[in-house]
């Protein structure tokens, strides 16, 4: 067992090679109760398999992984193992039909929760669900837009805040946003800040990968500095100033290289 | 459905398909009042037009999955030659209606398997199997036609092809029935949205949890199904089974689904649509020639309906954001 029961997530010396490359060595990670934590590096530093490695897609060379107190057995972990112990990741590439309404991308892949006999949808109770999450766990108050609105008639914050409130809305403890800022307008980015803060109101706990200060300083509570595959840094937001988080990063950034990179 | 709170806007496309088909409809009463004007004409359409309908049903489904099949035509006469040798071998028409659904969910199968698991693009697998299912009907007809007429007297035959109330042909209450159907499999149904993400995201459809192949494959099954079933009737109605049957209906059906504002894209589709567009290209024909065009003139006409819908479906879209 962990030492510390109270951890949502603990992982421990992570390693990851694919092949000769090693994209992790030895991260230590750990993700408190209705926490927030910044996840931040540079393209390549190895954010995205360390949370592949959480979310199930990629099963680590070395090391082990706890959730809530509980030792995975890394053999039998997989994406909807993930999704059962409450952690969802909301992706990049956005999990969305946009040409689909927006009660039925909240649904998507769970159509059980609004089936009736013989696999018929309740379109009804999916409406007022889809309302429900949409003002009660997101806070919109958009007049324009409706369960019925198609997706692609969303904003792109808009699209980020619907992903995440689907997480939400299906008890997740944990969600991850991956770089869920990356390529929003500034007054977007705002909403998206928003909904994450919705996301900690709602005591659930949140790992948000950016390489944007600026957009993870404001939300986050604590920051895990990757580099080159391995942890340089770690930080509370009370311990530590953005403009100071800046500099540390620079600071990283200008190391000089060891061995040969690649990831 | 609320009543009294029916958003317009979202229907833009079917409204505007309704306004073109009674736009022709009255045009082909102006031309020849004599045959429009009068029901026979409409009892005519009822008894061809569910054949192109029923299989356009089948293809809106796979065209909303993201994929297209041009097999159905090859099925439609597969089945239904089963279908004729097992009636004729054994004399029962159930066991030949069974093998011939039995067949289109073989082929609807196979075509799922070198679409999802070998990975060959639906158009090219389809025309494969188009070609090689239409070789092994020439193969085992030896080019032959049978005929039917036993069947007649027999109940299945009426409840599938007769007429009702001595007027209405049965198939296109059958057509009606299956419409209604696949709109609440598309639209009502868990299948069906599952439909819809497979041909709008399939990506995204996959890491939420659905199984794309299994998704596809099953459309195909019910394209497969469904080709068979307007064989049979087909073949029933004319008392006669052939083997080039189905040829002319793999263009017909193609162009009354995207008349019917379904989308080649994915992801999108209207069953409403398919079910007015397979009127629409089910009547022209009869009203140019009505009109008194020589039946060259079908072609230009067809061409130029698909080309104006078509264009109709993506302005009101467009202006719909």
């Amino acid at each position: 067992m962990s030492d510390n029961n109270n951890l949502l997530v603990e992982m421990k010396n992570i390693h990851k090679y694919f092949g000769k490359v090693v994209a992790l060595q030895g991260v230590d990670f750990e993700v408190g109760p209705n926490e927030v934590v910044g996840l931040i590096g540079d393209n390549g530093a190895g954010k995205s398999t360390l949370i592949k490695i959480l979310s199930g897609v990629y099963s680590p060379s070395k090391g082990e992984i706890y959730i809530k107190g509980q030792k995975i057995d890394l053999r039998h972990y997989s994406v909807e193992k993930a999704h059962e112990l409450g952690i969802e990741t909301v992706f990049q590439e956005q999990a969305l039909g946009v040409k689909q309404t927006i009660w039925r991308n909240l649904f998507l892949g769970r159509e059980k929760e609004i089936s009736g006999s013989f696999g018929f949808l309740n379109t009804e109770k999916a409406r007022k669900e889809t309302d429900r999450m949409m003002r009660e766990l997101l806070g919109f108050t958009g007049e324009g837009i409706s369960p019925d609105s198609p997706v692609r008639t969303l904003s792109g914050g808009e699209r980020q805040g619907i992903a995440i409130g689907r997480a939400m809305y299906f008890e997740a403890d944990l969600i991850i946003l991956d770089e869920p800022t990356r390529a929003l307008s500034v007054k977007e980015v705002s909403k998206v800040l928003d909904f994450i803060k919705k996301v900690k109101e709602a005591g659930k706990s949140c790992i948000y990968i950016s390489h944007t200060i600026a957009h993870v300083y404001s939300v986050s509570d604590r920051f895990v500095i990757l580099d080159r595959g391995q942890v340089v840094g770690r930080y509370k937001r009370k311990e530590i100033s953005e403009p100071e988080l800046n500099e540390v990063l620079i600071r990283i950034h200008e190391a000089p290289e060891f061995g040969s990179e690649s990831r | 459905m609320k009543v009294g709170r029916i958003d317009f806007g979202k229907y833009k496309v079917q409204i505007g398909l309704i306004a073109m088909f009674f736009a022709i409809l009255a045009l082909f009463m102006i031309t020849s009042p004599r045959v429009f004007l009068r029901p026979t004409i409409y009892f005519a359409f009822l008894s061809t037009v569910p054949f192109v309908g029923i299989m356009g049903l089948g293809l809106t489904l796979v065209l909303v999955s993201g994929e297209i099949d041009l097999s159905f035509p090859s099925v439609m006469a597969l089945s239904s030659f089963f279908c004729a040798v097992i009636f004729h071998t054994t004399g029962s028409l159930v066991l030949g209606i069974l093998v011939a659904f039995a067949v289109g969910i073989g082929i609807g199968t196979l075509n799922g398997i070198l679409i999802r698991k070998i990975g060959i693009p639906s158009i090219v697998a389809t025309i494969g199997m188009m070609f090689a299912i239409r070789g092994c009907v020439n193969i085992l007809s030896g080019g032959l036609g049978q005929s039917l007429v036993a069947l007649l007297g027999n109940p299945l035959h009426s409840a599938l092809v007769g007429k009702v109330g001595g007027k209405i042909p049965a198939q296109s209450l059958w057509f009606i029935g299956l419409a209604i159907f696949m709109w609440f499999i598309l639209f009502r149904h868990k299948f069906g949205s599952q439909v819809l993400f497979v041909g709008d995201n399939e990506d995204a459809a996959r890491m939420m949890g659905v199984k794309v192949d299994i998704v596809k494959t099953m459309v195909f099954i019910i394209m497969g199904v469904l080709a068979s079933f307007a064989g049979l009737i087909d073949s029933f109605r004319l008392l006669k089974w052939w083997p080039t049957m189905g040829e002319g209906f793999l263009m017909t059906t193609i162009a009354a689904v995207f008349v019917g504002g379904t989308s080649m894209f994915g992801g999108e589709g209207s069953i409403l649509g398919t079910f007015i567009g397979a009127f629409l290209i089910g009547s022209l024909e009869a009203g140019i020639v009505a009109a008194g065009l020589s039946g060259f003139w079908t072609q230009l006409i067809y061409g130029v309906l698909i080309v104006t819908a078509v264009t109709i479906h993506i302005l009101v879209k467009g202006r719909a954001g």
